[in-house]
Protein backbone atom coordinates (compact mmCIF):
# COMPACT_ATOMS: atom_id res chain seq x y z
CA UNK A 1 0.00 0.00 0.00
CA UNK A 2 2.67 2.14 1.09
CA UNK A 3 5.72 3.04 -0.96
CA UNK A 4 7.90 3.44 2.30
CA UNK A 5 6.41 0.10 3.51
CA UNK A 6 9.49 -1.75 3.87
CA UNK A 7 10.33 0.37 7.12
CA UNK A 8 9.58 -1.83 9.96
CA UNK A 9 6.50 -0.37 11.94
CA UNK A 10 9.13 0.26 14.84
CA UNK A 11 10.58 2.49 12.99
CA UNK A 12 7.70 4.04 12.35
CA UNK A 13 5.97 4.76 15.46
CA UNK A 14 9.23 5.19 17.26
CA UNK A 15 9.96 8.33 15.16
CA UNK A 16 6.30 9.65 14.83
CA UNK A 17 5.93 9.48 18.64
CA UNK A 18 9.59 11.47 18.95
CA UNK A 19 8.35 13.37 16.87
CA UNK A 20 4.65 14.14 18.33
CA UNK A 21 6.92 14.85 21.54
CA UNK A 22 9.31 17.35 19.41
CA UNK A 23 6.45 18.91 17.73
CA UNK A 24 4.90 19.30 21.59
CA UNK A 25 8.01 21.54 22.40
CA UNK A 26 8.00 23.25 18.93
CA UNK A 27 4.05 24.26 19.80
CA UNK A 28 4.67 25.07 23.25
CA UNK A 29 7.92 27.49 22.32
CA UNK A 30 6.54 29.20 19.25
CA UNK A 31 3.09 29.49 21.14
CA UNK A 32 4.63 31.42 23.50
CA UNK A 33 6.26 33.16 20.50
CA UNK A 34 3.50 34.18 19.04
CA UNK A 35 1.49 35.50 22.42
CA UNK A 36 4.38 37.93 23.54
CA UNK A 37 4.80 38.91 19.38
CA UNK A 38 1.43 39.79 18.97
CA UNK A 39 1.72 42.05 22.26
CA UNK A 40 4.87 43.37 22.24
CA UNK A 41 5.54 43.47 18.62
CA UNK A 42 9.32 41.84 19.87
CA UNK A 43 11.06 39.03 18.48
CA UNK A 44 12.20 36.92 21.56
CA UNK A 45 15.25 35.70 21.23
CA UNK A 46 15.85 35.11 24.83
CA UNK A 47 12.72 32.20 24.39
CA UNK A 48 15.27 29.57 24.02
CA UNK A 49 17.28 31.05 27.52
CA UNK A 50 13.71 30.54 29.42
CA UNK A 51 12.83 27.62 28.45
CA UNK A 52 16.05 26.54 29.74
CA UNK A 53 16.27 28.39 32.40
CA UNK A 54 12.91 26.57 33.15
CA UNK A 55 15.09 23.43 33.24
CA UNK A 56 17.34 24.38 35.51
CA UNK A 57 15.06 25.74 37.66
CA UNK A 58 13.62 22.41 38.21
CA UNK A 59 16.99 20.77 38.64
CA UNK A 60 17.55 23.37 41.66
CA UNK A 61 14.49 22.95 42.63
CA UNK A 62 15.27 18.93 42.92
CA UNK A 63 18.72 19.50 43.66
CA UNK A 64 19.37 22.34 45.75
CA UNK A 65 20.60 25.67 44.70
CA UNK A 66 24.47 27.13 45.53
CA UNK A 67 24.29 30.55 46.24
CA UNK A 68 27.75 31.97 45.67
CA UNK A 69 28.97 35.01 47.90
CA UNK A 70 32.33 36.78 47.43
CA UNK A 71 34.72 36.15 51.02
CA UNK A 72 37.74 36.87 51.89
CA UNK A 73 40.87 34.55 52.19
CA UNK A 74 43.71 35.76 53.34
CA UNK A 75 42.92 39.57 52.38
CA UNK A 76 42.11 38.28 49.00
CA UNK A 77 38.64 38.11 47.51
CA UNK A 78 37.37 34.58 46.70
CA UNK A 79 34.16 33.29 45.65
CA UNK A 80 32.61 30.51 48.23
CA UNK A 81 29.43 29.27 47.87
CA UNK A 82 26.20 28.04 50.46
CA UNK A 83 23.90 25.75 49.46
CA UNK A 84 20.31 25.85 49.47
CA UNK A 85 18.56 22.54 49.74
CA UNK A 86 15.68 21.91 48.02
CA UNK A 87 13.85 18.16 47.13
CA UNK A 88 10.60 19.39 45.00
CA UNK A 89 10.35 17.12 42.63
CA UNK A 90 8.60 17.74 38.79
CA UNK A 91 5.13 17.87 39.88
CA UNK A 92 6.11 20.83 41.78
CA UNK A 93 8.65 22.13 39.38
CA UNK A 94 6.19 22.35 36.72
CA UNK A 95 4.37 24.98 39.12
CA UNK A 96 7.07 26.70 40.44
CA UNK A 97 9.15 27.08 37.30
CA UNK A 98 7.01 28.53 34.83
CA UNK A 99 6.04 30.99 37.97
CA UNK A 100 9.76 31.74 39.07
CA UNK A 101 10.87 32.49 35.13
CA UNK A 102 7.62 34.14 34.58
CA UNK A 103 8.85 36.71 37.38
CA UNK A 104 11.91 37.14 36.41
CA UNK A 105 10.45 37.30 32.46
CA UNK A 106 8.20 40.48 33.63
CA UNK A 107 11.28 42.39 35.51
CA UNK A 108 13.39 41.72 32.41
CA UNK A 109 10.38 43.15 30.36
CA UNK A 110 10.00 46.08 33.11
CA UNK A 111 13.16 47.30 33.41
CA UNK A 112 14.83 47.17 29.90
CA UNK A 113 12.06 45.65 27.08
CA UNK A 114 10.13 48.57 27.88
CA UNK A 115 12.19 50.89 27.20
CA UNK A 116 12.24 49.79 23.08
CA UNK A 117 8.48 50.92 23.12
CA UNK A 118 8.14 51.97 19.59
CA UNK A 119 11.61 50.98 18.16
CA UNK A 120 11.66 48.59 15.38
CA UNK A 121 11.34 45.04 16.06
CA UNK A 122 15.10 44.50 15.30
CA UNK A 123 15.81 46.41 18.62
CA UNK A 124 13.69 43.99 20.74
CA UNK A 125 15.39 40.62 18.31
CA UNK A 126 19.04 42.09 19.28
CA UNK A 127 18.31 43.21 22.92
CA UNK A 128 16.86 39.52 23.56
CA UNK A 129 19.44 38.05 21.90
CA UNK A 130 22.25 40.01 23.90
CA UNK A 131 20.11 38.41 27.23
CA UNK A 132 19.92 35.07 25.95
CA UNK A 133 23.58 35.07 25.29
CA UNK A 134 24.43 36.52 28.47
CA UNK A 135 22.24 33.97 30.66
CA UNK A 136 23.69 31.13 28.52
CA UNK A 137 26.81 32.08 29.56
CA UNK A 138 26.46 32.55 33.18
CA UNK A 139 25.22 29.54 33.40
CA UNK A 140 27.62 27.49 30.92
CA UNK A 141 30.22 28.72 33.29
CA UNK A 142 28.94 27.43 36.64
CA UNK A 143 27.89 24.31 35.05
CA UNK A 144 29.57 23.47 32.18
CA UNK A 145 28.35 22.29 28.51
CA UNK A 146 27.77 18.15 29.47
CA UNK A 147 24.04 18.51 30.88
CA UNK A 148 22.71 17.44 34.11
CA UNK A 149 20.60 14.40 34.19
CA UNK A 150 17.34 15.14 35.36
CA UNK A 151 14.98 12.55 37.36
CA UNK A 152 11.49 11.89 36.67
CA UNK A 153 8.82 10.91 39.47
CA UNK A 154 8.32 6.89 39.48
CA UNK A 155 5.00 7.34 38.26
CA UNK A 156 5.88 8.54 34.63
CA UNK A 157 9.01 5.94 34.47
CA UNK A 158 8.49 2.26 32.56
CA UNK A 159 6.07 2.38 30.00
CA UNK A 160 3.96 0.22 27.83
CA UNK A 161 4.19 -2.48 25.02
CA UNK A 162 1.86 -1.98 22.71
CA UNK A 163 3.16 -5.04 20.68
CA UNK A 164 4.24 -3.05 17.72
CA UNK A 165 6.34 -0.39 20.21
CA UNK A 166 7.42 0.31 23.45
CA UNK A 167 5.61 3.08 24.14
CA UNK A 168 7.76 5.03 27.60
CA UNK A 169 4.61 6.37 29.89
CA UNK A 170 6.83 9.67 30.19
CA UNK A 171 6.10 10.30 26.42
CA UNK A 172 2.60 10.28 26.39
CA UNK A 173 2.45 12.57 29.55
CA UNK A 174 4.40 15.05 27.47
CA UNK A 175 1.99 15.32 24.43
CA UNK A 176 -0.89 15.40 27.18
CA UNK A 177 0.63 18.04 29.57
CA UNK A 178 2.08 20.18 26.28
CA UNK A 179 -1.44 19.50 24.71
CA UNK A 180 -3.77 20.54 27.93
CA UNK A 181 -1.26 24.14 27.94
CA UNK A 182 -1.77 24.70 24.32
CA UNK A 183 -5.39 24.38 24.41
CA UNK A 184 -5.71 26.01 27.41
CA UNK A 185 -4.06 29.15 26.22
CA UNK A 186 -5.91 29.05 22.82
CA UNK A 187 -9.05 28.83 24.78
CA UNK A 188 -7.56 32.17 27.22
CA UNK A 189 -6.89 34.02 24.47
CA UNK A 190 -9.81 33.30 22.03
CA UNK A 191 -12.96 32.51 24.08
CA UNK A 192 -12.37 34.48 27.51
CA UNK A 193 -13.23 37.89 27.94
CA UNK A 194 -9.44 38.09 29.41
CA UNK A 195 -8.42 36.85 26.08
CA UNK A 196 -10.87 39.27 23.64
CA UNK A 197 -8.85 42.56 25.41
CA UNK A 198 -5.69 41.25 24.95
CA UNK A 199 -6.76 40.39 21.17
CA UNK A 200 -7.82 44.41 21.21
CA UNK A 201 -4.91 45.55 22.84
CA UNK A 202 -2.51 43.60 20.07
CA UNK A 203 -4.32 45.89 17.38
CA UNK A 204 -4.49 49.09 19.31
CA UNK A 205 -3.30 49.52 22.79
CA UNK A 206 -3.97 53.03 22.20
CA UNK A 207 -7.44 52.99 21.93
CA UNK A 208 -7.47 49.75 24.49
CA UNK A 209 -6.04 52.20 27.02
CA UNK A 210 -8.20 54.60 26.54
CA UNK A 211 -10.84 52.61 27.47
CA UNK A 212 -9.65 52.30 30.92
CA UNK A 213 -7.51 49.47 30.83
CA UNK A 214 -4.12 49.57 32.16
CA UNK A 215 -2.09 48.31 28.69
CA UNK A 216 1.36 48.75 30.40
CA UNK A 217 0.58 45.95 32.76
CA UNK A 218 -1.16 43.68 30.44
CA UNK A 219 2.08 43.61 28.09
CA UNK A 220 4.06 42.89 30.95
CA UNK A 221 1.70 39.81 32.22
CA UNK A 222 1.27 38.50 28.44
CA UNK A 223 5.31 38.62 28.24
CA UNK A 224 5.24 36.76 31.47
CA UNK A 225 2.84 34.15 30.51
CA UNK A 226 4.89 33.77 27.18
CA UNK A 227 8.27 33.05 29.37
CA UNK A 228 6.00 31.38 31.63
CA UNK A 229 5.10 28.58 29.05
CA UNK A 230 8.37 28.05 27.61
CA UNK A 231 9.75 27.43 31.27
CA UNK A 232 6.73 24.86 31.49
CA UNK A 233 8.15 23.40 28.36
CA UNK A 234 12.04 23.31 29.91
CA UNK A 235 10.70 21.00 32.45
CA UNK A 236 9.03 19.00 30.66
CA UNK A 237 12.24 18.90 28.43
CA UNK A 238 14.19 18.58 31.28
CA UNK A 239 14.38 14.49 31.58
CA UNK A 240 14.85 13.36 27.76
CA UNK A 241 17.36 16.12 26.51
CA UNK A 242 19.34 16.64 30.17
CA UNK A 243 19.62 20.01 31.68
CA UNK A 244 22.04 21.92 29.58
CA UNK A 245 23.04 25.34 29.30
CA UNK A 246 22.54 24.90 25.34
CA UNK A 247 19.60 23.16 25.08
CA UNK A 248 17.32 26.26 24.41
CA UNK A 249 19.65 27.99 22.08
CA UNK A 250 19.82 24.07 19.68
CA UNK A 251 15.74 24.31 19.73
CA UNK A 252 15.45 28.09 19.29
CA UNK A 253 15.96 28.28 15.80
CA UNK A 254 13.69 25.49 14.30
CA UNK A 255 10.79 26.70 16.62
CA UNK A 256 11.65 30.13 14.82
CA UNK A 257 10.82 28.24 11.20
CA UNK A 258 8.07 26.70 12.85
CA UNK A 259 6.40 30.57 13.79
CA UNK A 260 7.32 31.87 10.29
CA UNK A 261 5.64 28.48 8.76
CA UNK A 262 2.33 29.08 10.76
CA UNK A 263 1.92 32.63 10.60
CA UNK A 264 3.95 35.15 13.07
CA UNK A 265 1.52 36.11 16.04
CA UNK A 266 -1.05 33.81 14.99
CA UNK A 267 -1.78 31.66 18.14
CA UNK A 268 -3.61 28.61 16.54
CA UNK A 269 -1.43 28.98 13.69
CA UNK A 270 1.70 27.95 15.69
CA UNK A 271 0.16 25.70 17.71
CA UNK A 272 -0.74 23.28 14.48
CA UNK A 273 2.35 23.84 12.81
CA UNK A 274 4.58 22.94 15.99
CA UNK A 275 3.05 19.52 16.06
CA UNK A 276 2.59 19.02 12.38
CA UNK A 277 6.41 19.80 11.99
CA UNK A 278 7.39 18.03 14.87
CA UNK A 279 5.50 14.77 12.95
CA UNK A 280 7.23 15.61 9.31
CA UNK A 281 10.51 15.31 10.99
CA UNK A 282 9.80 12.21 12.69
CA UNK A 283 9.15 10.93 8.82
CA UNK A 284 11.38 12.51 7.65
CA UNK A 285 13.71 10.47 9.80
CA UNK A 286 12.62 7.09 8.36
CA UNK A 287 12.62 7.97 4.85
CA UNK A 288 15.47 10.31 4.36
CA UNK A 289 17.16 10.57 7.67
CA UNK A 290 20.03 13.09 6.23
CA UNK A 291 17.12 15.37 5.69
CA UNK A 292 15.46 15.84 8.93
CA UNK A 293 17.92 18.38 10.35
CA UNK A 294 16.92 20.57 7.33
CA UNK A 295 13.29 19.78 6.24
CA UNK A 296 11.65 22.39 8.54
CA UNK A 297 14.08 25.00 6.77
CA UNK A 298 12.80 23.47 3.23
CA UNK A 299 9.27 24.13 4.50
CA UNK A 300 9.58 27.33 5.25
CA UNK A 301 10.97 28.70 2.18
CA UNK A 302 8.10 27.04 0.06
CA UNK A 303 5.61 28.66 2.87
CA UNK A 304 7.34 32.18 2.95
CA UNK A 305 7.05 31.82 -1.24
CA UNK A 306 3.62 30.96 -1.92
CA UNK A 307 2.05 32.45 1.64
CA UNK A 308 4.56 35.06 2.90
CA UNK A 309 2.12 36.16 5.92
CA UNK A 310 1.88 32.49 6.98
CA UNK A 311 -0.35 28.87 6.76
CA UNK A 312 -1.99 30.77 8.99
CA UNK A 313 -1.00 34.89 9.52
CA UNK A 314 -3.65 37.31 8.50
CA UNK A 315 -1.89 39.07 4.93
CA UNK A 316 -1.23 42.92 6.59
CA UNK B 1 -23.38 76.83 33.97
CA UNK B 2 -20.02 79.07 34.85
CA UNK B 3 -19.25 77.35 38.21
CA UNK B 4 -20.72 73.75 37.56
CA UNK B 5 -19.04 72.82 34.36
CA UNK B 6 -18.49 69.17 34.52
CA UNK B 7 -15.39 69.90 31.71
CA UNK B 8 -13.11 72.83 32.24
CA UNK B 9 -10.19 72.97 29.45
CA UNK B 10 -7.17 75.38 30.28
CA UNK B 11 -4.60 76.70 27.90
CA UNK B 12 -4.43 73.48 26.55
CA UNK B 13 -1.43 72.53 24.38
CA UNK B 14 -0.70 69.40 22.58
CA UNK B 15 2.23 67.73 20.68
CA UNK B 16 2.19 64.83 17.79
CA UNK B 17 6.10 64.72 18.00
CA UNK B 18 7.53 67.35 17.28
CA UNK B 19 4.52 68.69 16.04
CA UNK B 20 2.59 71.53 18.26
CA UNK B 21 -0.89 70.85 17.33
CA UNK B 22 -2.60 72.56 20.33
CA UNK B 23 -1.89 76.34 21.32
CA UNK B 24 -3.45 77.08 24.32
CA UNK B 25 -7.63 75.52 24.20
CA UNK B 26 -9.99 77.32 26.66
CA UNK B 27 -13.73 75.95 26.73
CA UNK B 28 -15.37 74.44 28.96
CA UNK B 29 -18.68 71.92 28.91
CA UNK B 30 -21.69 72.31 31.70
CA UNK B 31 -23.22 68.77 33.43
CA UNK B 32 -26.09 67.65 30.74
CA UNK B 33 -25.10 69.94 27.80
CA UNK B 34 -24.31 68.83 24.12
CA UNK B 35 -21.45 70.80 22.78
CA UNK B 36 -19.87 70.78 19.44
CA UNK B 37 -16.67 71.67 18.21
CA UNK B 38 -16.45 73.04 15.13
CA UNK B 39 -13.88 73.98 12.38
CA UNK B 40 -11.97 73.07 9.25
CA UNK B 41 -10.25 69.77 8.46
CA UNK B 42 -6.71 70.31 10.49
CA UNK B 43 -7.89 72.89 13.11
CA UNK B 44 -7.09 70.74 16.26
CA UNK B 45 -10.87 69.31 16.98
CA UNK B 46 -10.14 65.50 16.69
CA UNK B 47 -6.55 66.60 18.70
CA UNK B 48 -8.31 68.17 21.59
CA UNK B 49 -10.69 65.02 21.99
CA UNK B 50 -7.58 62.80 22.28
CA UNK B 51 -6.24 65.07 24.61
CA UNK B 52 -8.48 65.37 26.60
CA UNK B 53 -8.56 61.61 26.95
CA UNK B 54 -4.99 61.54 27.25
CA UNK B 55 -3.87 59.45 23.79
CA UNK B 56 -1.49 62.02 22.70
CA UNK B 57 1.92 62.06 23.35
CA UNK B 58 2.71 65.25 24.76
CA UNK B 59 0.39 67.77 26.53
CA UNK B 60 0.35 70.58 29.00
CA UNK B 61 -2.41 72.84 30.66
CA UNK B 62 -4.90 72.19 32.51
CA UNK B 63 -8.20 69.85 32.01
CA UNK B 64 -10.61 69.41 35.03
CA UNK B 65 -13.36 66.98 34.84
CA UNK B 66 -15.59 66.90 38.10
CA UNK B 67 -13.23 69.16 39.55
CA UNK B 68 -10.12 66.65 39.68
CA UNK B 69 -7.45 67.86 37.57
CA UNK B 70 -6.25 65.04 34.91
CA UNK B 71 -3.41 66.32 33.01
CA UNK B 72 -1.08 64.32 34.43
CA UNK B 73 -3.09 61.16 34.22
CA UNK B 74 -2.72 58.57 31.85
CA UNK B 75 -5.58 57.11 29.37
CA UNK B 76 -6.77 54.50 31.52
CA UNK B 77 -6.89 56.80 34.53
CA UNK B 78 -9.15 59.07 32.83
CA UNK B 79 -11.30 56.37 31.36
CA UNK B 80 -11.57 55.48 35.05
CA UNK B 81 -12.50 59.19 35.86
CA UNK B 82 -15.53 58.86 33.87
CA UNK B 83 -14.47 60.40 30.13
CA UNK B 84 -15.09 57.95 27.06
CA UNK B 85 -14.46 58.47 23.51
CA UNK B 86 -15.86 57.18 20.71
CA UNK B 87 -13.09 57.88 17.84
CA UNK B 88 -13.13 59.16 14.51
CA UNK B 89 -12.00 55.93 13.00
CA UNK B 90 -14.73 54.44 14.80
CA UNK B 91 -11.90 51.56 16.55
CA UNK B 92 -13.81 48.81 15.73
CA UNK B 93 -11.10 45.70 16.19
CA UNK B 94 -11.06 43.04 13.56
CA UNK B 95 -10.42 40.32 15.71
CA UNK B 96 -13.10 40.88 18.23
CA UNK B 97 -17.13 39.43 17.00
CA UNK B 98 -19.56 42.43 18.32
CA UNK B 99 -20.52 41.11 21.44
CA UNK B 100 -16.39 41.19 22.31
CA UNK B 101 -16.48 45.15 20.69
CA UNK B 102 -19.34 46.03 22.91
CA UNK B 103 -18.14 44.13 25.82
CA UNK B 104 -14.67 45.39 25.63
CA UNK B 105 -14.52 48.82 27.63
CA UNK B 106 -14.92 48.22 31.32
CA UNK B 107 -17.85 49.72 33.03
CA UNK B 108 -16.28 52.93 35.06
CA UNK B 109 -19.22 53.40 36.95
CA UNK B 110 -22.45 52.68 37.87
CA UNK B 111 -25.71 54.09 35.75
CA UNK B 112 -24.56 52.71 32.28
CA UNK B 113 -27.17 51.58 29.90
CA UNK B 114 -28.03 48.07 30.15
CA UNK B 115 -27.78 45.53 27.13
CA UNK B 116 -31.61 45.90 26.82
CA UNK B 117 -31.33 49.56 26.91
CA UNK B 118 -28.40 49.35 23.98
CA UNK B 119 -30.57 47.03 21.87
CA UNK B 120 -33.61 48.93 21.81
CA UNK B 121 -31.00 51.82 20.65
CA UNK B 122 -29.81 49.96 18.49
CA UNK B 123 -31.72 46.77 17.10
CA UNK B 124 -29.31 45.73 14.37
CA UNK B 125 -26.17 45.19 16.73
CA UNK B 126 -28.47 42.27 18.56
CA UNK B 127 -29.37 40.21 15.23
CA UNK B 128 -25.02 40.63 14.37
CA UNK B 129 -23.53 39.70 18.10
CA UNK B 130 -21.17 37.00 16.42
CA UNK B 131 -20.25 38.55 13.63
CA UNK B 132 -16.77 39.96 13.04
CA UNK B 133 -16.57 43.57 13.87
CA UNK B 134 -15.42 44.78 11.14
CA UNK B 135 -17.54 43.03 9.04
CA UNK B 136 -20.53 44.98 10.16
CA UNK B 137 -21.69 47.91 7.53
CA UNK B 138 -20.07 51.66 8.21
CA UNK B 139 -23.40 52.70 9.85
CA UNK B 140 -24.06 49.36 12.16
CA UNK B 141 -19.94 50.32 12.98
CA UNK B 142 -20.57 53.50 13.95
CA UNK B 143 -23.36 52.47 16.13
CA UNK B 144 -21.21 49.60 18.08
CA UNK B 145 -18.94 52.45 18.84
CA UNK B 146 -21.28 54.50 20.33
CA UNK B 147 -22.68 51.41 22.20
CA UNK B 148 -19.78 50.43 23.36
CA UNK B 149 -18.71 53.53 25.53
CA UNK B 150 -22.79 53.56 27.01
CA UNK B 151 -22.12 50.30 28.98
CA UNK B 152 -19.47 52.18 30.92
CA UNK B 153 -21.21 54.43 32.64
CA UNK B 154 -18.94 57.60 32.08
CA UNK B 155 -21.09 60.43 32.16
CA UNK B 156 -18.81 62.76 29.61
CA UNK B 157 -19.30 61.22 26.19
CA UNK B 158 -16.96 62.45 23.23
CA UNK B 159 -18.31 61.69 19.69
CA UNK B 160 -15.58 62.22 16.93
CA UNK B 161 -17.58 63.28 13.92
CA UNK B 162 -20.14 60.27 14.07
CA UNK B 163 -22.46 60.93 10.91
CA UNK B 164 -19.07 60.81 8.71
CA UNK B 165 -19.45 58.89 5.50
CA UNK B 166 -23.31 57.59 6.68
CA UNK B 167 -26.54 57.43 4.99
CA UNK B 168 -28.83 59.98 6.28
CA UNK B 169 -31.31 57.44 7.12
CA UNK B 170 -28.70 56.35 9.60
CA UNK B 171 -27.09 59.72 10.34
CA UNK B 172 -31.18 60.73 11.39
CA UNK B 173 -31.12 57.60 13.98
CA UNK B 174 -27.18 58.95 15.45
CA UNK B 175 -29.01 62.43 16.15
CA UNK B 176 -32.24 60.57 17.51
CA UNK B 177 -29.63 58.47 19.58
CA UNK B 178 -28.07 61.67 20.98
CA UNK B 179 -30.97 63.12 21.52
CA UNK B 180 -32.30 60.21 23.84
CA UNK B 181 -28.38 60.25 25.51
CA UNK B 182 -28.53 63.64 26.61
CA UNK B 183 -32.28 63.08 27.88
CA UNK B 184 -30.62 60.48 30.10
CA UNK B 185 -28.51 62.96 31.46
CA UNK B 186 -25.16 62.05 29.37
CA UNK B 187 -22.82 64.89 28.54
CA UNK B 188 -21.69 64.78 25.23
CA UNK B 189 -18.75 67.04 24.09
CA UNK B 190 -19.46 66.68 19.89
CA UNK B 191 -17.10 67.15 16.91
CA UNK B 192 -18.74 67.37 13.95
CA UNK B 193 -18.39 68.47 9.97
CA UNK B 194 -22.40 68.39 9.03
CA UNK B 195 -23.13 71.54 10.88
CA UNK B 196 -26.96 70.98 9.68
CA UNK B 197 -26.66 67.67 11.87
CA UNK B 198 -24.88 69.47 14.75
CA UNK B 199 -27.09 72.70 14.96
CA UNK B 200 -30.55 70.04 15.58
CA UNK B 201 -29.08 68.77 18.66
CA UNK B 202 -26.17 71.19 20.18
CA UNK B 203 -26.59 73.37 23.20
CA UNK B 204 -23.41 75.33 22.44
CA UNK B 205 -20.61 76.11 20.05
CA UNK B 206 -17.10 76.24 19.87
CA UNK B 207 -15.44 77.03 16.86
CA UNK B 208 -11.78 75.95 16.31
CA UNK B 209 -8.76 77.38 14.00
CA UNK B 210 -4.93 76.59 14.02
CA UNK B 211 -5.31 74.86 17.13
CA UNK B 212 -7.02 77.66 19.31
CA UNK B 213 -10.77 78.35 20.37
CA UNK B 214 -12.12 81.64 18.12
CA UNK B 215 -15.71 81.89 18.78
CA UNK B 216 -18.41 80.60 20.89
CA UNK B 217 -21.59 80.56 19.96
CA UNK B 218 -25.16 79.25 22.10
CA UNK B 219 -27.93 77.32 19.89
CA UNK B 220 -29.90 80.45 20.47
CA UNK B 221 -27.60 82.86 18.97
CA UNK B 222 -27.08 81.02 16.05
CA UNK B 223 -28.89 82.63 13.59
CA UNK B 224 -27.61 85.79 14.41
CA UNK B 225 -23.75 84.54 13.91
CA UNK B 226 -24.71 82.51 10.54
CA UNK B 227 -22.39 85.20 8.84
CA UNK B 228 -19.73 84.90 10.69
CA UNK B 229 -19.46 81.09 10.81
CA UNK B 230 -20.03 80.65 7.57
CA UNK B 231 -16.76 82.85 7.33
CA UNK B 232 -14.99 80.08 9.63
CA UNK B 233 -15.91 77.23 8.10
CA UNK B 234 -15.58 78.13 4.83
CA UNK B 235 -18.54 76.55 3.81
Amino acid sequence: MFQFMHYPPQLWFGQLSLGLINGSFYALLSLGLAVIFGMLNIVNFAHGAVYMLGAFCAWFLLNGFDIPYPVLVHGHLALASAHLPSHLNMWWALFLSPLFVGIFGMILQRTMLRRLDGLEPIYGLLLTFGLAAIIQGLLQNAYGSSGEPYDIPGVLSGGHNLGFMFLPNYRIFVVVASSIVCFGTWFAIERTRFGATLRAATENPKLVQAFGINVPLMITLTYGLGVAIAAFAGVLAAPIYQVNPTMGADLIVVVFAVVVIGGMGSILGSIISGYMLGLIEGVTKVIYPQASGVIVFVIMAVVLLMRPSGLFGRAS
Amino acid sequence: MAEAALLRVENLQSWYGESHILHGVNFEVGKGEVVTLLGRNGAGKTTTLKSIQGMVARRTGSVVFEGQELIRQTSNAIARAGIALCPEERGIFASLNVRENLMLPPPVRPGGLGLAEIFELFPNLQERLSSQGTKLSGGEQQMLAIARILRTGAPLLMLDEPTEGLAPVIIEQIGMTIAKLKAKGFTILLVEQNFLFASKIADRYYVMEDGRIIDAFTAQSLKANMEKLHDYLGV
